[in-house]
């Protein structure tokens, strides 16, 4: 019976995935031809909507240069040290806010309600921190992505099933070995979700950082595009811009699933 | 004795919070009056408080105040009626939803926020381009949100919505909009919370504006107290927008 079930119901979807796809690619191709309409329409100026094959070739001729991938690196740099610093410090942070009521209690308040707060008006301090370098845009990254790591892995750890921590208490494992062996594999899920908004987080955090004031990065050569008013570069690289984050984020939250496959 | 200890467990942590708040500022202004930290990248916690009056006083600060304010309201407005609109058309058009609502998702976890120099070129550096950028980033939370409130309804109520014979417009209005209301206000409330993270950083970023172009301003004529001060008052003035709004929540769904 559940077999038929099972049957029916793919038998039932493949008419609303054939309707689906066929309704994506209707709405993307009309964004795409109301797009050049207005380009040839000329009602905008032409420089804010370049025709279709002129945002073309600029994607073309911005994936071609090494210029491009040189500031790709700089950026991907920063955003991966302050992702390293901000979510170490809140996974630290968090395990002990989650391990502790009192000091959750205390302590937890603070984070939550500053975790929500612009982190771009930070950056004057960080400049004076850390110099107008890469240290203020890393600073960023780092500060902008602990909250959400560290809130995450408070009430991930609170989530914990109490049988497995009262397992390794019994097995008189140290903390080190009840953090790394008990409670960092019960609670990858919200440590990977986290994750994935830190990452999110500190890539907007870097990348403002470097539009305000940078030589070198992505953000920079958004800036730049601009002060030119070279629109089809600025639309190409604020279309790869998107697809490497839109990219890594997908990426984080498959592993996050794949982890799930393999469990059951 | 009891009553004691539990008001001790209740009271005892935010005091302890609170309190090594006031000692780690008090340690910031010893150790840079030894020396050991440098006044000039951070400047001593007393004058951070003392530049507080000036900073109200001679910038305007509530003018600046209800300005942001005022975009993050018109913000508002727009992201409820654009993101409930979209939202209800989803959910009564299946197809669409099927199709769409993956992308909406992508884009509340996209950098949005990248786009201001685009908006920049497209409507000036001025209250539209922070308005639409604070739409344009809480729009998704508010979409998602109606979605999932709206086919969330309980089979019962639309079943005597139909029993009554309820016309398209009557079962929308009379069972899933009141029934969707909570999880709609849960994703407005995100919605603005995105835009006012929005309006602060880009009035930063573009030097316009309200409050997050008084600490770019401050920033540059390099008045660290000055700074300092107007970090903490947005800080404080973000903290208690989103504290009210989680009571406005609360106090929603116990009333629903």
């Amino acid at each position: 019976m559940a077999e038929i079930g099972r049957l029916n119901r793919a038998r039932g979807a493949r008419p609303w995935q054939a309707a689906v796809t066929l309704v994506r690619v209707a709405i993307v191709l009309g964004a795409l031809v109301a797009w050049q309409l207005l380009a040839i329409s000329g009602w905008l100026y032409g420089e804010v909507v370049p025709a279709l094959p002129v945002i073309g070739a600029a994607l073309v001729k911005l994936l071609c240069s090494g210029d491009f991938y040189w500031n790709l690196w700089v950026t991907v740099y920063e955003v991966a040290v302050g992702l390293a610093i901000g979510g170490f410090s809140g996974l630290v942070v968090g395990l002990v806010l989650g391990a502790n009521p009192f000091i959750a209690r205390a302590y937890e308040p603070y984070l939550y309600y500053l975790g929500p707060t612009p982190k771009i008006i930070f950056f004057p301090v960080m400049i004076m921190w850390f110099g107008v370098g890469g240290g203020s845009k890393i600073a960023m990254g780092a500060l902008s992505c602990f909250f959400p790591i560290a809130l995450n892995v408070a009430a991930g750890m609170r989530q914990i099933d109490q049988v497995l921590i009262r397992v390794g208490r019994s097995f008189r494992a140290n903390p080190w070995q009840m953090a790394t062996k008990i409670y960092l594999p019960a609670m990858r899920h919200p440590v990977i979700n986290g994750l994935r908004l830190g990452l999110g987080v500190a890539l907007i955090g870097t990348l403002l950082a470097e539009t305000k004031l940078s030589k070198y990065g992505v953000g920079s050569l958004v800036m730049d595009a601009y002060a030119r008013f070279d629109m089809p570069r600025m639309y190409a690289i604020l279309i790869v811009l998107f697809a490497l984050a839109i990219g890594a984020n997908a990426l984080v939250s498959h592993f996050g699933r794949l982890d799930d496959i393999k469990q059951k | 004795m009891s009553a004691v200890t539990l008001t001790a467990r209740r009271v005892l942590p935010p005091l302890v919070g609170f309190g090594s708040f006031v000692l780690i500022l008090v340690a910031v202004e010893i150790l840079i009056r030894a020396g050991a930290i440098n006044r000039f990248i951070v400047p001593p916690p007393s004058e951070v408080a003392a530049s507080f009056g000036r900073v109200i006083a001679e910038e305007n600060i509530w003018r600046r105040f209800a300005f942001t304010a005022w975009e993050c309201f018109a913000a508002g407005v727009l992201l409820t009626v654009f993101g409930v609109l979209i939202g209800a058309l989803l959910h009564r058009v299946r197809v669409l939803r099927l199709a769409c609502e993956t992308w909406v998702a992508a884009m509340a976890s996209a950098p949005l926020v990248l786009l201001y120099p685009l908006l920049l070129v497209m409507f000036g550096r001025n209250a539209l381009t922070i308005i639409m950028m604070a739409f344009i980033s809480g729009l998704a939370p508010v979409i998602l949100k109606t979605i999932e409130g709206l086919s969330s309804t309980r089979r019962v109520l639309l079943n005597v919505g139909r029993s009554f014979k309820l016309t398209p417009s009557q079962q929308f209005w009379k069972i899933l909009f009141p029934s969707a209301l909570p999880a709609i206000f849960v994703g407005i409330r995100l919605g603005l919370i995105f835009a006012l993270i929005n309006v602060v950083g880009v009035e930063f970023l573009i030097n316009f504006g309200g409050l997050g172009q008084l600490i770019n301003e401050l920033a540059e004529r390099y008045d660290l107290p000055g700074t300092y001060a107007a970090i903490c008052f947005v800080v404080l003035v973000s903290v208690v927008f989103f504290a009210t709004t989680e009571r406005a929540e609360r106090w929603l769904r116990s009333a629903g």
